[in-house]
């Protein structure tokens, strides 16, 4: 099997902007959060590749403390989600915008 | 044929990214992501991770996704008409895009050359994953445990239902 280092951090790279492209442009609340989520995957696509590449295992370890941190960020971000709803009755981030 | 493995994955991984992106209808794209998060489980264990390819399923897959689609049935979404990409959020994604494009570009092609060789394939025996990260990440998971207690009890919180509004 000959994988090259590089590639699998081009992969870490398109996924990556994937996710940030989905936060910048959606306007929905949810569609941002999954934005959230592909970023950190593909966050975690590049650890898993560093670590094959440094023969380590720190990559790994790394990984598993990102996805604690993204299911704590998503259950906190989605109860948010659930308030504004409440609150505006929509998802879109541009009814929050309210106030003087 | 294992060379060609990986590249037929991360041609799957993109485009159901791509596909999961672009739909008007949420529950869509959290289908699409979830058959994406299959493909990176796949990666995972292609590239020597077989531990975090099961916890890539069991967590990102089997518990995320399905949170997100519990809030997608229980939010009655409009789907609204206006276009998917307004053109006024356009300008600022792409001028960001650009610069990560161009920052991602000088990190891929001033490499050594030693990231141009294949890396050289190796597996992680379950047993010396879990021995490593006990051993030398030990305070790093009581503080991930921590966080796991401060968000359950925050997002009980946050979630509760005040009648007559809540501040």
């Amino acid at each position: 099997m000959m994988i090259s280092y590089e590639h699998v951090l081009g992969l870490s790279v398109i996924l990556f902007f994937m996710g940030m492209f989905t936060v910048l442009t959606r306007r929905n609340l949810i569609m941002i959060l999954l934005g959230l989520e592909i970023m950190l995957n593909a966050a975690s696509v590049g650890f898993v590749g560093a670590g094959l590449h440094w023969h380590t295992l720190d990559g790994q370890a790394m990984v598993i403390f990102v996805m604690a941190v993204a299911a704590a960020e998503v259950s906190v971000g989605l109860a948010l989600v659930v308030c504004a709803y409440r609150k505006t009755g929509s998802v879109n981030p541009l009814f929050l915008d309210e106030g003087p | 044929m294992n060379t060609f493995l990986f590249y037929i994955l991360a041609a799957v991984i993109v485009v159901s990214t791509g596909l999961a992106i672009t739909r008007r209808n949420a529950a869509h794209a959290v289908i699409y992501l979830v058959f994406s998060f299959f493909g990176c489980a796949i990666l995972f264990y292609l590239l020597g991770a077989p531990m975090i390819a099961a916890l890539e399923v069991i967590v990102y897959a089997g518990a995320i996704m399905i949170l997100f689609l519990f809030i997608v049935m229980m939010i009655r979404i409009e789907t609204p008409e206006h276009p998917l990409f307004p053109f006024s959020q356009l300008r600022p994604a792409m001028a960001i895009g650009l610069i990560y494009a161009a920052t991602g570009l000088l990190l891929l092609f001033h490499q050594a050359a030693a990231s141009r060789q294949p890396m050289a394939p190796a597996t992680t025996p379950p047993e010396v994953f879990g021995y490593t990260l006990f051993a030398h990440y030990g305070l790093t998971i009581e503080i991930a445990s921590l966080l796991l207690l401060v968000v359950l009890i925050g997002a009980l919180h946050i979630g509760r239902h005040q009648p007559g509004g809540h501040k």
